[in-house]
Order: C-alpha cells, then sequence, then structure tokens
C-alpha cells in the first residue's frame, strides 16, 4: 500500500523519461488493432491471393483450345464431314443428333453447328459470339480445302505469347488497385468511425495528443500494410503465373503508395461525420460499387459507352488501376502516366482536406 | 483576489448550455479549491455530465467563463491545459484488442510528462492483467484503466464522470481507494455520481445539482446538517395515519410520505420516537416496519426535491 502510493507523492520527480512519440504509438496501436482482427487480415491479405489464383486458372491462356464444332446427324455425309474436320489440329468435331446439336450450341459448349445439306453445307451459330465467329472461318476452311480448295499463296507463321499480354497479367494490376481501395475505405472508414461510437475520439481529443497525429497514424500504418499486401500478390502472382513487372518497380512502389493515400484520403472523408457502423457502411458501398464495376478491374472500362468515359476516367480506382496497368504491363514510365496521377494527387488532397475540415472528434 | 485565486483550480460562473429542446446547465457557478475533492450529485439528467464536458474543454457552454489552473480554453493554449488535468469520460469504452500496458503507453505517449506506465499499473492494481487485452478485462477492471489513462499524465485536476456506476461494492472500493490516495497525494478532484455514499465518502464538499444547477452546496456534514435534524425515521403502519398530527409531534422537522411509506425527519429520536409509536396507537393504526438510520445526502435531496436520487 505504501508503494501504491508513491507516484501521487513523487511531485519533484514525475520523470520526463525517454517517452515514445505518439505518432509513434499511434500507429503500433493502429497496427496491433488490425493484425489481431483475424477476419480483417484475410480479407487484405489472403483474399486477393485466392482472387489471383481463381481468376489466373479460370482464364489462363493455355494453347489455344480447341474449336468444338457439333456436325447434325443425318446420312452418311455426317461422319465424311467429320473425317474432314478432324484433319485440322485446331477443331473437335462431334457428330450430334439435331436436338442435341442445338442444346450444346445454346449452352455454349459447342461454337458453331455444321448441317451436310446435299453436296453442299450449312453453318449455324451466334455472330454476336467471337467465339462462333472464329469457328466459322476456321471450319469453312477446312472443309472448303477439304473440298479441293487450294491456296493461293503460301504464308509463314511464328506463334507468339508474350507474358504481359495474357489475362492474368491484365488482371493482377486491377486486383492490386482494387484491394487497395477496398482496404483503405474499410480499414480507416470502420476504424475511426468504431473509435468515434466508442467515444476513444473524444477521450483522445480531452488529451493533449495532436490531432494531426492520429489521422497521420492511419496513413503510416496502412503504408505498412500496402506494401506486404501488394508484395503478397505480386510475389503469387510471379510464383503461380510467371507474372512480370515490366516498367521500374521504384514507380510501381510510388504508385501504390500514392494509390494507398487517395484511398485512406478518401477512407477519412467518408469517416469525418458517422456515428454508427450502419451509417459509414452505407456510405462506402456507395462510393465503392460504381468503382467495382466500372474502373476496369476484371474488363477494360473502354469497354463501357463513350458517354461514360469522362466519369469513369476520372474515378481514382479508374485511374490507379490504369496507371499500374501501364507500369507492370507495358513498361512505361511515370511520366508518361501523368494524366491518372493527377487524378489520384487531385482526389487524395481534395479529399484529405475536406476530411480534415469536416472531421467530428465526437 | 489574487491569494484567493491561487488556492483555486477550478471557477465557472453563469455556465448555460442549451440543446435543440432542453437547457442542460441552466446558470452554474463553481468553484473547487487545489486539494480538495469536490463532488457533483445529482439524479441522472441533472447536467452533471454536460458540465463536466463543458470544464474539460470538450464542449463549448453558451454563456459563461470557466477558468482551469489559471487557464482558459479556446486561448490557444489548449494543450498545455490539457498536459495539466486528467480525464476519465462516463461512456469511453477502450479498444478491445489492446492490452491495459499498451494502451497506457499509448495515453502516456501524448503527454510531455508523467508517470511510468508500471507505476500506474501498480497504482490501479491490474499488475495481473498487465498483458491482457481490455476486452478480457471485468467491468471494475476497465474502470481503474480508464482512470489510469487520467493518471499516467501526473494531473494537478482530475476530473471522473460516474467512475462507479454499474460496478459491483467490491469493484466500487477499490476504485474509491485510488481516489483517495489520489487526494493523498495533494491532487485535485472533481467527480459526479449519483451515489450519495460515494460523495459522503470521497468528498470534501459537494454541490447537489438538479435541473442544471446547483441547488445545494457545502461539506456533506453540512449539508446533512442543513436538514436541522439528524435522524431519520422510516416506517409504515396498516391505516393511514392523518399527516397533520404526525407533523406536530415533538422534535419532528419534515415529514416525507411516499406510497404506503412515511419518512419523519427528526432532531432528537430520543423525543419523537416516543411520540411517534403513542400517535399510531391514538389513531388506532399499527406498525407494518420500522426502521430509522442517521441523515444522509440522499435525504437532503429528497428534502430539497421531493424526489429520489435514483428517480432520475
Amino acid at each position: 500500500m505504501a508503494e501504491a502510493t508513491e507516484i501521487f507523492h513523487a511531485k519533484e520527480g514525475p520523470e520526463k523519461t525517454a517517452n515514445p512519440h505518439p505518432l509513434v504509438e499511434l500507429t503500433l496501436t493502429r497496427m496491433r488493432e488490425f493484425l489481431r482482427e483475424k477476419e480483417a487480415v484475410f480479407w487484405v491479405f489472403v483474399f486477393p491471393v485466392l482472387m489471383t489464383f481463381a481468376l489466373g486458372i479460370a482464364f489462363r491462356n493455355t494453347a489455344p483450345d480447341k474449336t468444338l464444332v457439333a456436325i447434325e446427324a443425318g446420312d452418311a455425309k455426317a461422319s465424311e464431314t467429320a473425317s474432314i474436320l478432324s484433319r485440322s489440329p485446331d477443331i473437335t468435331a462431334t457428330v450430334l443428333s439435331p436436338d442435341e446439336a442445338q442444346r450444346q450450341l445454346r449452352s455454349g459448349k459447342v461454337a458453331i453447328i455444321v448441317k451436310p445439306v446435299d453436296n453442299t453445307f450449312e453453318y449455324r451459330f451466334d455472330p454476336t459470339r467471337p467465339e462462333s465467329r472464329t469457328a466459322r472461318l476456321l471450319v469453312d476452311d477446312v472443309l472448303q480445302k477439304g473440298k479441293g480448295r487450294a491456296d493461293v499463296v503460301s504464308v509463314g507463321e511464328a506463334k507468339i505469347t508474350e507474358p504481359g499480354a495474357r489475362y492474368v497479367d491484365f488482371l493482377v494490376p486491377g486486383l492490386i488497385g482494387m484491394n487497395m481501395m477496398g482496404s483503405g475505405l474499410w480499414g480507416l472508414g470502420f476504424t475511426v468511425v468504431i473509435a468515434r461510437s466508442r467515444k476513444i475520439l473524444k477521450r483522445f481529443a480531452a488529451t493533449p495528443m495532436r490531432r494531426s497525429h492520429y489521422l497521420l497514424s492511419f496513413m503510416l500504418s496502412r503504408l505498412v500494410f500496402l506494401v506486404l499486401e501488394v508484395a503478397a500478390v505480386i510475389i503469387f502472382a510471379t510464383l503461380a503465373f510467371g507474372f512480370t513487372v515490366r516498367g521500374s518497380w521504384l514507380a510501381v512502389a510510388l504508385m501504390t503508395v500514392l494509390g494507398g493515400f487517395t484511398f485512406s484520403g478518401i477512407g477519412l472523408l467518408v469517416a469525418a461525420r458517422p456515428t454508427t457502423i450502419e451509417g459509414v457502411s452505407g456510405l462506402m458501398n456507395f462510393i465503392m460499387l460504381p468503382m467495382w464495376l466500372l474502373s476496369g478491374t476484371f474488363f477494360s472500362s473502354e469497354r463501357f459507352p463513350q458517354v461514360l468515359q469522362p466519369f469513369i476516367q476520372a474515378l481514382p480506382l479508374t485511374a490507379l488501376n490504369n496507371v499500374l496497368r501501364a507500369l507492370m504491363n507495358e513498361g512505361t514510365s511515370l511520366s508518361s502516366n501523368w494524366v491518372s496521377i493527377a487524378i489520384l494527387l487531385i482526389w487524395f488532397v481534395v479529399s484529405f482536406v475536406v476530411a480534415l475540415k469536416i472531421f467530428k472528434w465526437q | 483576489m489574487s491569494t484567493q485565486t491561487s488556492s483555486v483550480a477550478l471557477r465557472c460562473a453563469g455556465l448555460v448550455k442549451r440543446f435543440a429542446d432542453v437547457t442542460a446547465v441552466n446558470g452554474l457557478d463553481l468553484e473547487v479549491f487545489k486539494g480538495e475533492c469536490f463532488g457533483l450529485l445529482g439524479p441522472n439528467g441533472a447536467g452533471k455530465t454536460t458540465t463536466v464536458e463543458i470544464l474539460e474543454g470538450l464542449t463549448p457552454s453558451d454563456e459563461g467563463t470557466v477558468d482551469i489552473l489559471g487557464q482558459r480554453w479556446s486561448k490557444g493554449d489548449d494543450r498545455a491545459l490539457r498536459e495539466r488535468i486528467g480525464v476519465q469520460l462516463q461512456e469511453t469504452q477502450l479498444a478491445e484488442k489492446v492490452t491495459v500496458a499498451e494502451t497506457l503507453r499509448l495515453f502516456r505517449s501524448f503527454y510531455q510528462r508523467g508517470h511510468n506506465v508500471d507505476e500506474v499499473i501498480h497504482t490501479v492494481a491490474l499488475e495481473e492483467k498487465r498483458n491482457a487485452r481490455v476486452g478480457k478485462l471485468s467491468g471494475g477492471q476497465k474502470q481503474r484503466l480508464a482512470v489510469a489513462c487520467a493518471l499516467v499524465s501526473d494531473p494537478e485536476l482530475l476530473f471522473l464522470d460516474e467512475p462507479t456506476t454499474g460496478l459491483d461494492p467490491q469493484a466500487r472500493l477499490s476504485l474509491w481507494d485510488i481516489v483517495e490516495k489520489f487526494r493523498a497525494g495533494g491532487g485535485t478532484i472533481l467527480l459526479t455520481t449519483h451515489y450519495m455514499e460515494e460523495a459522503a465518502r470521497l468528498c470534501d464538499r459537494v454541490a447537489i445539482m438538479d435541473h442544471g444547477k446547483v441547488i445545494s452546496l457545502g461539506t456533506p456534514a453540512e449539508l446533512i446538517e442543513s436538514l436541522g435534524a439528524d435522524q431519520i425515521i422510516e416506517f409504515s403502519v396498516t391505516r393511514e395515519l392523518a399527516e397533520e398530527a404526525l407533523k406536530r409531534l415533538p422534535a419532528v422537522t419534515h415529514l416525507h410520505k411516499r406510497d404506503d411509506e412515511y419518512s419523519l425527519t427528526v432532531s432528537e429520536i430520543g423525543v419523537a420516537l416516543p411520540a411517534l409509536l403513542g400517535e399510531i396507537e391514538r389513531q388506532q393504526s399499527e406498525i407494518v416496519t420500522l426502521t430509522t438510520h442517521q441523515a444522509t445526502l440522499e435525504d437532503v435531496f429528497v428534502s430539497l426535491t421531493g424526489r429520489m436520487l435514483r428517480d432520475g
């Protein structure tokens, strides 16, 4: 007991010990809170790797798949047609009943139906499907040759499948961008709003803590996790799919930092006012959903109609995806991506400044 | 004036705070001297928390002035002032995934000077929970940690807002212990509570608050004395009694009836009790229950407002 009262009597000497810096302590606290939340760790680190794996497998470019062709069964012509088509190494032809052939065409199992009619053929296919159009050209070529057409000139060909032009190469930068958006917004938005609803922000406001330190600690802890997050996806994609970064690593690092800060800024803005988790969740989905859909994570955003393009291109995730793809896939320089970089910088500065202005501590 | 100022830790005058539909604080004056434990006692909704948050510089008041340790809020030096005060808020729930020691190290890092984390852990008797996560602590342990976060800066003035609300008696006692030690070391405390026994035990002076105002002020003994009585007789009977006759009994200063329960404030129990028993018999009623106790702050509040503290 006598010992316990000691601190209250030592009026001369509450020592000015080597006190940890508040920014360091705040950042450490952020990191501890994150790492001790198992679900968060899964979504940030494991999920993107699993996603890369699943999509990489689903869309892997092996030797181009054979074109699947159905031949309508009828007379002897059917088997003759099949034998002509099977001379081509690129075609797998099957003789099917008309009903079955129709069903398989509808469900996409075959790309085209060939129906022998007397001495000629009828092709049935859906011209809006790219693989059906290709199949029509291929099948026609093989059948015409089989019936005796001769080539007018002979051509040479060289087959090149470059890393950097496959779907997985397109996918990895997009997944990194999407992941950075998700972890920036959820990571910041949730933590801040929880702290506000539990009155921890108010308690901090009653200390001499500098408010900028509190907000900066989010940036710093995000930075640490960002490195791990991005590295996890890139390393996995490299090992599993031979992914390569063609541009400069330094440029990639700079852009992931900028992207991370941009989405932290937006996360802070989203979290500046709401006092409930429900409130901030709705707001975050409202902000992230358009970017998930439009910003070209899984397919190029160029596919959307022209009228939407100015809006789509101004989205921070579009800008980040574009610059990451340019650096990783095409190996271009930072300066040639100045538009995307400027868009990201504007989002970062504006959201951060506005967030600081309207931020509520209680 | 100047000599008086030096002994005053906190002074506020004419505080008013209005919210959309209520006036939470309605012209409040307070003076807390250095080295004393000052209690704000009142039911829920009396305006205690709002008052404390204005004093802590967390909520701006609509009217009135606040002097804290010779400084005022929003004069450009709030951080220096925050270095000197310790705050425990009623509703703060500290982060659950962080340990006791980590939480205190974080709070310690905000201050230029203060105690070492282990000393404070020792003071609030949480050594065994040093590396336990906050989420695993009991209510009493969490509250001791909240107070430790307020103590880690070695404050001159400590604000405690209902520090023992919802705690079991054991946990309450150990918290009182911490407060008493801080006070014994020369610290000044402003404490809010709606437990009269807490105010009576810890506080040198008490202000009783109701509807945003101080309705009575003094040492607990003075307040009880102001009842003009030192004993309370509480009783119930089989047949309702004529109240006028009760009030006329010798040594009775006040009568309060609540449901079937009569409460007599008496100056001399030896005179009043036999007279009361005679009166009950005269009115042909019989005693069901009867207790007597020393007058408490609760009785002061009841006699001032006609309500019980816990009625809110």
